[in-house]
């Protein structure tokens, strides 16, 4: 169990990239592209995760302590999502133009950049 | 401390104006007329640029270090993030300063009317390979990164009428992206064991340490991303797609700075945190497997181009293979040969690419082919192409010779008596390539071929980015002979090399870099190196080269009449070669593939042997 | 290359990253470990600085030129959707034509939950340094709920309600207040986005220095940018071909 959640980042990863490879629709691939990036969130956060341990955020109840969850990861995963967001939005515009030029979005058909 | 003083302010401050200037640019941009937003943006560019020359002149006392958020070291660590200029860095951010600075004048009456979105994505851009070069933090890296990659993602799609544009930017984009989260799992890995993410403290905590698994895999998936921007082989497939369909100057930047930055990550990553801890014989192997079959792929898929832009992202392809042989030696000689190679290259294939868009502006096609002959009645380009594609082959007293000169001496030297045969062949089928389709367009050289191969992407259907030209314009030559002329100066210049020498020297002193920047112990940069200058033998391989090119380049114009016999003696490579441009599909799918499999393919490189 | 090739490359890749991940992992600390040495570096430092939310402190006072890298990044890629989705001289708007009229009860919830949404957005934004949130969550808050206008309603309301000039230069205007306050970090210590301001009492809003304005700036840039974002996406839907004359 000590390595369970470190496996299903890498799954995440790999059946983002797998997605991608085997995708017959452009919005699909870019949504296989932000599940590999989930991916690293999920690693992010559970390299960051302390058994027991609570938010790192003190307040009148809570005073401060060093045993909480790790606070560097996850702002190291918040800059993350907002790539990962931006990025993806881009893609999206991209395949937007790609239907407007060639009618489609399948990769298999779009073959202008062979050679 | 290095990191008091007003120099330690330079980095941030280039960065801060880079992006205020953008901010003004994007929110008044619709008001200003066309040339207030040009000046606005060129006049931002310059400054930067001499900041960078203030930099670069500051470290000659060493490396200038910034704890940004005045985070300075207490007890030898810091919880902030270190930007440390050494003089190669500042040299790399100088050196894109100077390009993008020559692509905006170039783009000054190149482009019409497309508002100030143009130049907030250049500077931008700028901004992103600034801070990239800049950072003292694994992780910061990866996010200057990530802001090169987006913007760059929007400047090679940003002519979107063209049908080909977005296609080319979204392989790019995807290939990049996956490689960049590659890279993060990498930096998440180092993270889990270590607890720190800043190259000083990274190398500080891994000094002997045994070297295991987690080690190398953890280096290998940092290496990633960065060997995807360097467009190795066999993450190099979206390079051709990419730089075929971007606007003209924008080539220009991502061949003139963006790909060497790749090779810069790599080299930086481990010299710094992994360099007392990875055998150098494992990374070494590596590196020099990978730099050798990325030249020769390059190469060979340069030589048979007909559309020009790929023809040049190829020969980019090529010239970064023999970048990564040079510094994958890991010891000073190579660490300089390749550095001055990427400068005088920078300036051959910057002022190549923005040959190739006036030739567009002009002819309407991009189609060597096609394009036989139409070039007759140009006066001053022709020559410039020619010099140009001589200078790549390795002309001297071109920087690019001197880098090919000082690198082919440190790979012999290194034991790798087959580092000459390489760099001879490749820069040699490069400028070929160039040599052929300047003949063929300037002076009409060779009978007219016929349009028979049509499984290849022709030049024809690239659409105009700017309305017909009749003559070039001032504001187009001018970068062009400018980039040329620097060329020239690289490999003129003695101090020059002298210079990158004592820089390579102290890029790779990976100690010194974390006793300056967490413990601010006082360092001198080394004393340049001689092996940094022209020797007779470089001088020869270089005439040799040239020589190769020329007469590889007569060999192609003029191959319909050769004797069949000779013919005969290529048939069996026929199916290699075209099994090698099947691979090269343009389908995103394909590209993922290569990807996975060579990570896994790099990671048993270095790996295995240490078993 | 053909499909089945494409297959083995796959397969062999996939095989041999997932044997390395697999390594990689079986090295690392084991989940939910005490091992956190940046942590209990950050947690301290922080709590030096008055900042109550050690994930805010970290994210714009420690680590802060990631954070304005990051802004760069959601500000270049709002702009590079700007310019790929920019309408051409063949395509004009085309009215919102034949589309259903919500539901009641989807009326009542929209402009119910339109105010409640803006005020949590605004609160999540302000107390970023002491609760949970920030800028970002808050911005993305704020984006997302003016368009329960458009839920609600009519598209042509929210855009009534959208002026986009406005938002774009407020996009621009977060940015530049975010580097802004690091040159003046540098104008006050010398050192660029230093937390000059006082760092008041722990716990209270008037705390942690200069992290509640850096919220404010990456609130209102984040929420004015997704906002502009969005409507590049809506403006597509309603766009038709001029020659066509309908909607594609």
């Amino acid at each position: 169990m000590s390595v369970y959640a470190y496996v299903v980042a890498g799954a995440l990863l790999l059946l983002g990239a797998i997605g991608i490879a085997r995708s017959r629709d452009l919005v699909h691939a870019v949504v296989c592209l932000s599940i590999s990036q989930s991916g690293t969130y999920v690693l992010l956060l559970a390299i960051g995760y302390q058994d027991g341990a609570p938010a790192p955020v003190f307040g009148s109840t809570s005073a401060p302590t060093t045993r909480v969850v790790d606070p560097v990861v996850q702002a190291l995963t918040l800059t993350d999502i907002v790539v990962s967001a931006t990025v993806t939005a881009l893609l999206l515009a991209l395949s937007i133009q790609i239907q407007k030029r060639h009618g489609t979005v399948d990769p298999d058909e779009l073959s202008a950049l062979e050679g | 401390m290095p990191w008091e003083g007003t120099a330690s302010s330079f980095a941030p401050v280039a960065i801060g104006v880079l992006l205020l200037v953008a901010c003004l640019l994007a929110a008044l941009g619709k008001l200003l007329p066309r040339w207030a937003v040009d000046a606005v943006a060129t006049v931002a560019v310059v400054g930067v640029v001499a900041l960078d020359v203030v930099l670069l002149r500051a470290t000659r006392a060493g490396r200038v270090v910034t704890w940004v958020g005045a985070w300075t070291p207490s007890r030898g660590s810091s919880v902030g993030i270190s930007l440390v200029a050494d003089r190669l860095g500042a040299g790399l951010a100088l050196l894109a300063g100077v390009l993008v600075l020559a692509a905006l004048v170039y783009s000054w009456r190149y482009f019409e009317d497309v508002g100030a979105h143009y130049q907030v994505l250049i500077l931008l851009f700028l901004a992103g390979m600034t801070g990239f070069v800049l950072s003292g933090d694994v992780f910061d890296m990866f996010v200057f990164f990530e802001l090169m990659g987006a913007v760059a993602y929007a400047l090679t799609g940003f002519l979107v009428e063209d049908d080909t544009a977005v296609q080319g930017a979204l392989n790019f984009a995807i290939i990049n992206s996956l490689g960049a989260y590659f890279t993060l799992t990498g930096i998440g890995i180092l993270y889990a064991r270590y607890g720190a993410l800043g190259l000083p403290q990274l190398g500080e905590a891994l000094a002997g340490q045994p070297p295991d698994a987690l080690l190398v895999i953890a280096f290998c998936l940092v290496c990633v991303g960065f060997l995807v921007k360097a467009a190795v082989v066999p993450f190099h497939f979206w390079t051709a797609d990419a730089e075929a369909v971007a606007p003209t100057p924008v080539c220009l930047l991502f061949s003139g700075v963006m790909v060497a930055l790749g090779v810069y990550g790599v080299d930086r990553v481990y010299s710094t945190v992994f360099g007392e801890v990875l055998p150098h014989d494992a990374v070494r192997r590596a590196l020099l497997v990978l730099g050798a079959l990325t030249a020769l792929v390059g190469a060979l898929m340069c030589f048979l181009q007909r559309h020009l832009k790929r023809l040049l992202a190829y020969s980019t392809i090529a010239h970064v293979g023999l970048f990564l042989a040079a510094a994958g030696t890991l010891d000073g000689p190579g660490t300089t040969g390749a550095a001055v190679y990427v400068l005088g290259h920078a300036g051959i294939k910057g002022a190549l690419f923005l040959i190739a868009g006036t030739v567009l502006s002009r002819y309407g096609s991009v189609d060597e082919v096609s394009l036989h002959g139409r070039g007759r009645d140009a006066r001053v380009m022709p020559w410039l192409a020619v010099v140009a594609g001589l200078a790549l082959a390795g002309l001297p007293p071109f920087g690019t010779g001197l880098g090919k000169a000082i690198s082919e001496e440190a790979l012999s030297a290194s034991g790798f008596r087959w580092g000459p045969v390489l760099f001879v062949l490749v820069s040699a089928l490069t400028g070929a390539a160039v040599l052929r389709a300047a003949c063929r367009i300037y002076f009409g050289l060779g009978p007219k071929p016929q349009d028979d191969d049509q499984d290849e992407a022709s030049g024809d259907e690239q659409d105009r980015e700017t309305p017909a030209l009749p003559r070039v314009r001032a504001t187009m030559l001018l970068p062009i002979a400018a980039l040329l002329i620097g060329a020239l100066a690289i490999g003129a210049v003695p101090a020059v090399a002298r210079g990158v020498s004592s820089a390579a020297r102290e890029f790779l002193d990976g100690q010194g870099y974390v006793q300056q920047a967490l413990h601010g112990a006082a360092a001198e940069p080394p004393a340049p190196l001689t092996e940094a200058a022209w020797t007779a033998t470089g001088v020869a391989l270089d005439v040799l080269s040239v020589l190769l090119a020329a007469g590889l380049a007569a060999l192609a114009l003029w191959k319909a009449q050769l004797p069949d016999r000779l013919r005969t003696v290529t048939r069996p490579m026929r199916s290699a070669v075209a099994a090698l441009r099947r691979a090269h599909s343009g389908h995103v799918g394909d590209y993922v593939a290569w990807l996975l499999l060579g990570i896994a393919a790099f990671t048993a490189l270095v790996g295995v042997p240490m078993i | 290359m053909s499909r089945a090739v494409r297959w083995w490359v796959l397969g062999a890749g996939t095989a041999g990253v997932g044997l390395v991940l697999l390594l990689a992992f079986l090295q690392m600390p084991s989940f939910g470990s005490s091992h956190h040495p940046y942590r209990d570096a950050a947690v301290p430092a922080a709590v030096a600085h008055g900042t109550a939310n050690v994930v805010g402190s970290v994210t714009f006072d420690q680590r802060g030129i990631d954070t304005l890298g990051e802004e760069a990044i959601f500000f270049g890629s709002v702009l590079a959707v700007l310019v790929l989705l920019r309408p051409e001289d063949e395509e004009e708007p085309r009215p919102e034509e034949g589309s259903l009229a919500p539901l009641q009860s989807t009326r009542l919830f929209g402009y119910l939950l339109l105010p409640l949404s803006l005020i949590t957005g605004l609160d999540i934004v302000a107390h970023g340094h002491v609760t949970p949130g920030g800028g970002f969550q808050g911005g993305i808050m704020l984006a997302t709920a003016l368009h329960l206008v458009y839920v609600a309603g009519r598209y042509r309301s929210l855009e009534q309600l959208r002026p986009m000039p406005l938002f774009e230069s407020g996009e621009a205007a977060g940015v530049a207040a975010f580097t802004a306050l690091g040159f003046a970090g540098i104008a006050v210590t010398g050192s660029f986005l230093a937390n000059f301001l006082p760092y008041g009492t722990f716990g209270q809003i008037l705390s942690a220095g200069t992290v509640p304005l850096l919220n404010i700036a990456v609130g209102v840039a984040v929420g004015s940018g997704g906002i502009v974002l969005l409507g590049q996406f809506f403006t597509q839907v309603f766009l038709a071909d001029r020659e066509k004359g309908s909607g594609s």
